[in-house]
């Protein structure tokens, strides 16, 4: 479904800044898997959401998406099929507009046909209202009001709403909890497995917390300095335990860094 | 002390000029760009009006001078979506350069008269009466008005928007911010055209200088409505900004007629700019101010 050949980025090439992001990384998804991502900082999984979503060329390598060579590509043209969630909730949506008009934004990836001159339906607006509620978070009843004076974590629910709207090829997210209030978090997380479930979503989340990396979805893929060091998956992966995987982490010679390997108990 | 026919004189100014207005509500506030093609768009607007009327053709002069008005917009979308040039770069590259080109639409003459010549009041004036001039300028910036507003509702306008108010967004739900800020552009600077363009014909003269500042009342008359409409839907906002612009007339009315002379007008103009947009600085420079005011006090 998504397969990643070979794929290299350099920033900085030549300078004293030069930084190998990433290097030769090789990844295939089979259609459905949901592969959970751990490292620590700097060690290229934004790069690698990135280089997939377009937001840069990539020096090397190709990437494909349902077998179509989608490496040059830029990335308006790929968020048609690949949605995306960032940690920052004020990333994902426009402040200054109604809930209404940010979740019209995100339907016309489905609207490609009708004109851009055409207004928000009324069988859309009522098809924005039942999407809105299973949110369950009475967003349903204030969908004139603008985004801005939503909570953070309103606002990514609504934003993962938007990506998903839609029902995309590839959903990334980016540590899209990191900076909700536990409750909330966890609340969004139910969320996110839930949509992606039902909609059988292809999906990669970057996380920081080793339990749920291992609890959620079927895969989990570990990177350091540029390149994929362990992939987990089936029997291999459910024998796997939170002390194992940091072990196995610190084996690796990972430097003290802001690690939010929250160890916690296990879920 | 304030005579009728300065007051009808306000308003038709007043509304006649709200057309920069709202093309900088588009361009500005919306599209968050600050664009400078605006002074140069406006005489361009009325450069074009001028020569087409002189030629006989009044009303074909106002569409045609939204044509050129949004080529200008478009060249400045150009530089700054494709060449990666700076937005307010780019609209000062275009500013400049449509001297030239607003010379050479008036025949490389520094002005245009039209004494003589049919204009869009005069065609209307035998019905109107007295309000020949209001009433036409009152209509074609309201209908304006409420047509920006209509095209900011479309899945188009709602990508214009989105452009402004969060790019990283818009990337991520497939719209192209390069056609967007493109779009925007043109359509404001085809507004600006016309507000020159209807200028030319009601004074019956177009100047290469018309537009120099026009940027800059086009902004105050904004902040003005801003302040008039702080919050509010889209439609608020578009009012805002013709009342604005009405406002602004009669502030000016009021300082000619307390014999100012005109050439202090720009300075005035560009010190409510200045403070206007400048205010959340100043309130936010006196807060720590006083708190440790109150500390010295305790």
């Amino acid at each position: 479904m998504l397969k990643l050949s070979n794929l290299s980025k350099t920033f900085n090439p030549g300078t004293v800044n030069e930084k190998k992001a990433l290097s030769n990384v090789n990844l295939e998804l089979a259609k459905g898997d949901f592969v959970t991502i751990l490292g620590s900082n700097g060690a290229g999984k934004s790069t690698l959401f990135n280089a997939i979503a377009g937001s840069f060329p990539v020096d090397e390598g190709t990437i494909r998406l349902d077998g179509v060579n989608i490496t040059n590509q830029p990335d308006y043209k790929r968020s048609k099929y690949i949605g995306r969630l960032f940690q920052d909730p004020l990333k994902g949506t426009a402040p200054n507009m109604t809930i209404e008009e940010n979740l019209a934004l995100a339907y016309m990836r489905a609207s490609e046909g009708s004109s851009p001159f055409s207004m928000i339906s009324r069988r859309e607006r009522k098809e924005f209202r039942e999407r809105l509620s299973q949110l369950e978070l009475g967003l349903e009843d204030r969908m004139e009001s603008p985004v801005g004076l939503l909570s953070g974590g309103q606002r990514q629910a609504l934003t993962l709403l938007m990506a998903t709207v839609v029902t995309p090829k590839l959903l990334l997210l980016d540590e899209h909890t990191a900076a909700l209030d536990p409750a909330t978090a966890e609340k969004v997380l139910a969320l996110t497995q839930s949509i992606v479930a039902e909609n059988q979503i292809t999906c990669l989340m970057i996380t920081h917390n080793v339990p749920s990396a291992l609890a959620l979805g079927n895969r989990t893929i570990m990177m350091r300095n540029g390149t994929i060091t362990l992939k987990l998956s089936g029997k291999e992966r459910k024998a796997m335990t939170t002390q194992r995987l940091l072990d196995l982490f610190h084996s690796q010679g990972l430097e003290s860094d802001r690690i939010l390997f929250s160890a916690g108990p296990e879920s | 002390m304030i005579s009728s026919a300065v007051i009808f004189s306000a308003l038709e100014l007043g509304f006649l000029y709200a057309l920069v207005a709202l093309a900088l509500f588009l361009s500005f506030r919306v599209l968050n760009i600050a664009d400078m093609t605006t002074d140069g768009a406006f005489t361009l607007g009325c450069a074009v009006s001028a020569t087409i009327a002189v030629a006989g053709h009044p009303l074909l002069a106002l569409p045609a001078a939204m044509l050129c008005g949004a080529c200008a917009g478009g060249v400045t979308a150009l530089l700054q979506t494709k060449l990666k040039i700076p937005s307010i770069l780019a609209g000062i590259i275009t500013n400049t350069g449509l001297y030239t080109v607003n010379l050479a639409v008036m025949g490389f003459s520094s002005n245009v008269n039209m004494m003589r010549s049919e204009t869009l009041f005069t065609l209307v004036q035998p019905y109107l009466g007295k309000v020949y001039k209001l009433l036409p300028v009152a209509l074609i910036t309201l209908t304006l008005g409420v047509l920006l507003v209509l095209f900011l509702k479309t899945r188009l306008g709602l990508s214009i928007r989105a452009t402004g108010d969060n790019p990283d967004m818009v990337r991520a739900s497939s719209i192209n911010t390069g056609f967007t800020i493109t779009v925007g552009l043109c359509i404001a600077n085809s507004l600006t055209a016309l507000s020159g363009a209807v200028l030319a014909q009601y004074q019956k003269t177009a100047d290469i200088n018309l537009g120099t500042g026009m940027v800059i009342i086009g902004l105050a008359s904004l902040i003005i409505g801003e302040t008039l409409m702080p919050r509010g839907r889209l439609w608020r906002k578009a009012l805002g900004a013709i009342l604005g612009s009405i406002i602004y007339r009669f502030i000016i009315a009021l300082a000619l007629r307390m014999d100012l002379p005109s050439e202090c007008l720009k300075l005035i103009s560009a010190t409510i700019v200045a403070l206007a947009i400048g205010l959340p600085a100043i309130k936010g420079a006196m807060k720590p101010a006083t708190k440790n005011a109150v500390k010295e006090g305790n």
